[in-house]
């Protein structure tokens, strides 16, 4: 970055005059001015690949289940950390009662010394609850002061099927929302590019989470909304340059000022991106597991949404303009 | 320097100082005496640990519990008035009386018109002379729906505030639930068994033993219940007569003393004077016969009436230890839920996790903005440097607005300030690149920084207002710490807009309006 100060005044400007002295600018530079990168011409290729992606994100969901966490299943979590690293068998063991039912331990530590313990599905009648047995076979087992209960969580699963539904309403009506924004302030087509892109980005996302096998609950539809409503950030910044290049070029074809709408905010749309994507790396790293799968979803969900503005959004609207021409 | 530059900038001033003032207590602790503001920002219980719990409000039952009691009442009355009834029974919500004398129907239609106005008849189908059937006022289902869960929140409030927690939430969600929040209680069986238990304490006789029947073949008029099982063994089932000769409603008081030395914590109880003059009279009645004292169904004890009780006060022996007395006496005193309480939802946080997740949070917040910080520091320079003087006030103004309003601060709501972080700094880099855009074009820095904040600020306000409502959304869809993190992400676009957007203006105008400006570090 030699020399690269801010901006390099050819020569001092003379107070006074009319028109200051032209100024050569110098920028530290992502994306130059001037690139010229032919996303419209490439716009078959991505298609193909993202939906070939979601395909096999979903065929995945679908043959291997997603990993709903207790909010969607319905059931009772307890995670629990041993002060010494303990088997997993006898933890199982512990377990192994009528009241409990059938058990999943799965040990999360990476010292072997933190499990979670779910029970999926109705609570079984009586008057202690499932979390209550586990905690007192714990106790039994191993023994009071060997253990932390870190956290327990327990869902009736009518809650958890009234849940499901709501997620599911609440991204539609996020997405389509946005869709409604954009048309308005843009262009119907731009609204159906946007809506399209977001639907994209929410496919893609949950076939990532399942083939990361993340746990899907709660946080990780508030990262699905956040993702939606953040995702329109690039959609809009391009779909904002195009309609200003319409106006200034009005000899060029879509495609081409699309092109050139898009190099030009390139820099842009990616220091943007870049720094939510940088922060939620932050939180997938550091935040702990509580987050994890919210975090893990954020990432994808942002770095997919950058790439969807371009490849998904602006291509839908040329297929819209297409039509409109033929006919 | 214009006017309107000073202004604005003493308005940015005043709120980086009130954001201090609001904060100081959350970071300071204690705060000192005489500071102005002493709440610190709320923590919610996934990070300083404790007990959610979320109940379902059992309102149709509530309703079937209203006709049992109309149901008795009547049966009663018409003992009283001396007409006879060959049979009272409950069908749904309709009750369905037949007379022994079919003479006395009409009588007994004026009698239920003038005492008991919650019930209306219903035509029966097949008309018998003798038969009458009634159901509870369709206003009076509405009324039960609005007023049960108002009932029990308040019942549930007292017993929660008798239980001994420090800063207890008991609250009303939509319609049927309600919300219990007890931070730092680790193991909750003791909370849940104290609210979940309804309290319908009620008063029956011992039948006699001819009366009574096997379990099997119950006598006519009795009903088995399950005695007080005790530590292991299980109690046999006790015969007692169907008829409630008084319920606890008419209890003042309940407090717990020592009994005999074998029978363990006892709860006393004092009635209101329709209690003493009941309890007198059902006493008096029956002394040699064993009253049954029920409590949600279970025989807790069933003394010998030895001399008529008059004085309006009475005991509870079930072989109890404080603690079981002391909640025994609790939830005497706040009354009987007017329905059943179903526990829908638990999550407890332990103090370690809390305090990790904090920790954990903290760290990502840290190093996330110092990422962020870094970058526009070295992508903008001048800029960035003043983007990042906007970041921090952001950071500022965001916090303390969850300390000044009192909003919970949860984990997700501390990924919602990262977050906030990455999203804020979007609007500068819109204007910066459009002011580098205009700079090309050969324009003067003023002009630049003027074209720059005024091209920029349509995608700026369409990706705010859409990010915007997608938080609407998962505010409405959410609960508690999903709110939390919705709440964030609203509230951080509005400081954004305020600190990015047009606080960086006040300096850029600041620094173009004491001279020409003829560079400007981008």
């Amino acid at each position: 970055m030699k020399g690269d100060t801010s901006t390099m005044p050819t020569s001092r400007p003379v107070r006074g005059a009319a028109e200051p002295a032209p100024v050569e600018h110098r920028f530290f530079e992502l994306i130059p001015p001037g690139t010229k990168i032919d996303f419209v011409g490439l716009r078959f290729k991505m298609l193909v690949l993202s939906w070939t992606l979601i395909a096999i994100g979903l065929a995945w969901a679908y043959a291997r289940g997603i990993n709903w966490g207790i909010d969607f299943a319905g059931g009772t979590m307890v995670h629990v950390k041993f002060a010494a690293p303990t088997p997993i068998g006898d933890v199982r063991a512990a377990l192994s009662k009528p009241e409990i039912g059938e058990v999943l331990v799965q040990d999360v530590g990476r010292a072997g010394n933190e499990f979670q313990i779910r029970v999926r599905g109705a609570e079984k009648g009586g008057s202690g609850s499932v979390a209550d047995a586990i905690r007192a076979a714990l106790r039994e087992k191993f023994g009071e002061g060997t253990h932390d209960v870190l956290r327990v969580e327990t869902v009736g699963p009518r809650v958890g099927k009234d849940l499901g539904r709501s997620a599911a309403l609440a991204v539609l009506a996020a997405t389509l929302v946005m869709g409604v924004y954009i048309a308005l302030r843009f262009e119907l087509r731009f609204g159906i590019g946007a809506a399209i892109a977001l639907v994209h980005d929410v496919l893609m996302t949950i076939g990532a989470l399942a083939i990361a096998h993340m746990e899907f609950d709660l946080t990780t539809v508030a990262a699905l909304l956040t993702v939606v409503g953040y995702s329109v950030h690039d959609t809009v910044i391009v779909s904002d340059r195009i309609r200003e290049n319409m106006k200034k070029m009005r000899r060029e074809s879509l495609a081409t000022i699309m092109n050139i709408s898009i190099n030009e905010t390139l820099s842009r749309t990616l220091i943007t991106s870049g720094t939510a994507i940088l922060v939620t790396a932050a939180l997938f790293v550091l935040g702990g597991p509580v987050i994890h799968s919210f975090a893990f979803a954020l990432l994808v969900g942002f770095i997919v949404g950058t790439y969807s503005s371009i490849y998904v959004a602006s291509p839908v609207v040329l297929y819209l303009e297409g039509r409109q021409a033929r006919r | 320097m214009s006017r309107s530059v000073l202004t604005r900038g003493a308005f940015y001033a005043a709120l980086a100082v009130a954001a201090l003032v609001f904060l100081v207590p959350s970071f300071v602790r204690p705060a000192p005496a005489f500071w102005p503001w002493r709440q610190p920002i709320r923590l919610g219980l996934d990070l300083q640990g404790g007990t959610h719990l979320l109940y379902g409000v059992d309102i149709d039952q509530a309703v079937d519990n209203t006709v049992d009691r109309q149901m008795q009442d009547l049966e009663r009355t018409l003992r009283e008035e001396q007409i006879g009834a060959a049979s009272v029974e409950r069908e749904g919500r309709t009750v369905h009386l037949r007379l022994a004398n079919k003479d006395k129907r009409a009588q007994v239609e004026a009698l239920v018109k003038d005492r008991f106005p919650s019930l209306v008849a219903v035509p029966e189908s097949d008309v018998e002379a003798g038969d009458l059937a009634y159901t509870l006022e369709p206003r009076e289902v509405q009324r039960l729906r609005d007023n049960v869960q108002e009932q029990a929140l308040k019942i549930i409030r007292n017993r929660i505030d008798q239980f001994g927690v420090a800063e207890p939430t008991v609250q009303a969600q939509g319609t049927d639930e309600i919300v219990v929040q007890l931070p730092g209680v680790q193991d909750p069986q003791r909370a849940k068994e104290l609210i979940g238990r309804t309290a319908l304490l009620e008063f029956k006789l011992v039948a006699r033993a001819g009366d009574a029947g096997t379990p099997d073949h119950p006598g006519p008029n009795v009903h088995y219940l399950p005695g007080k099982s005790e530590k292991g063994r299980r109690a046999s089932p006790v015969a007692v007569e169907r008829r409630t000769l008084m319920t606890g409603d008419v209890l003042t008081d309940a407090f717990v003393s020592q009994g005999a030395a074998t029978e363990g914590m006892v709860v006393d109880f004092v009635l209101d004077a329709r209690g003493t003059k009941e309890f007198g009279e059902i006493t008096s009645a029956n002394v040699g016969r064993q009253l049954a004292i029920v409590l949600d169904g279970v025989v807790e004890s069933a003394p010998v009436i030895e001399t008529p009780i008059t004085g309006g006060r009475g005991l509870i022996r079930g072989r109890f230890d404080f603690t079981e007395a002391q909640d025994l006496a609790n939830v005497l005193r706040n009354g009987a839920l007017p329905a059943p309480l179903k526990l829908i939802e638990e999550r407890t946080v332990g103090p370690s996790l809390g305090k990790d997740s904090i920790r954990k949070g903290v760290l990502s917040f840290v190093v996330g903005s110092a990422l962020v910080i870094v970058f526009m520091l070295v992508y903008y320079r001048g800029g960035g440097v003043i983007a990042d003087g906007a970041l921090l006030l952001n950071v500022l103004l965001l916090v303390g607005a969850f300390a000044a309003f009192g909003f919970t601060l949860s984990l997700p709501g501390i990924a919602g300030i990262v977050l906030t972080i990455g999203m804020a700094v979007d609007a500068n880099v819109l204007i910066l690149e459009r002011i580098r855009e205009e700079l090309r074009l050969g324009k003067t820095a003023r002009a630049a920084i003027e074209a720059g904040y005024e091209r920029a600020w349509y995608a700026i306000r369409d990706s705010n207002v859409t990010t915007f409502c997608s938080g609407l959304i998962l505010f409405q869809f959410g609960s508690g710490p999903v709110r939390g993190f919705a709440i964030t992400l609203c509230l951080g676009i509005l400081t954004s807009l305020a600190t990015g957007v047009f606080g960086t203006r006040v300096v850029y105008d600041f620094l173009t309006s004491r001279r020409r400006l003829a560079t400007v570090s981008v």
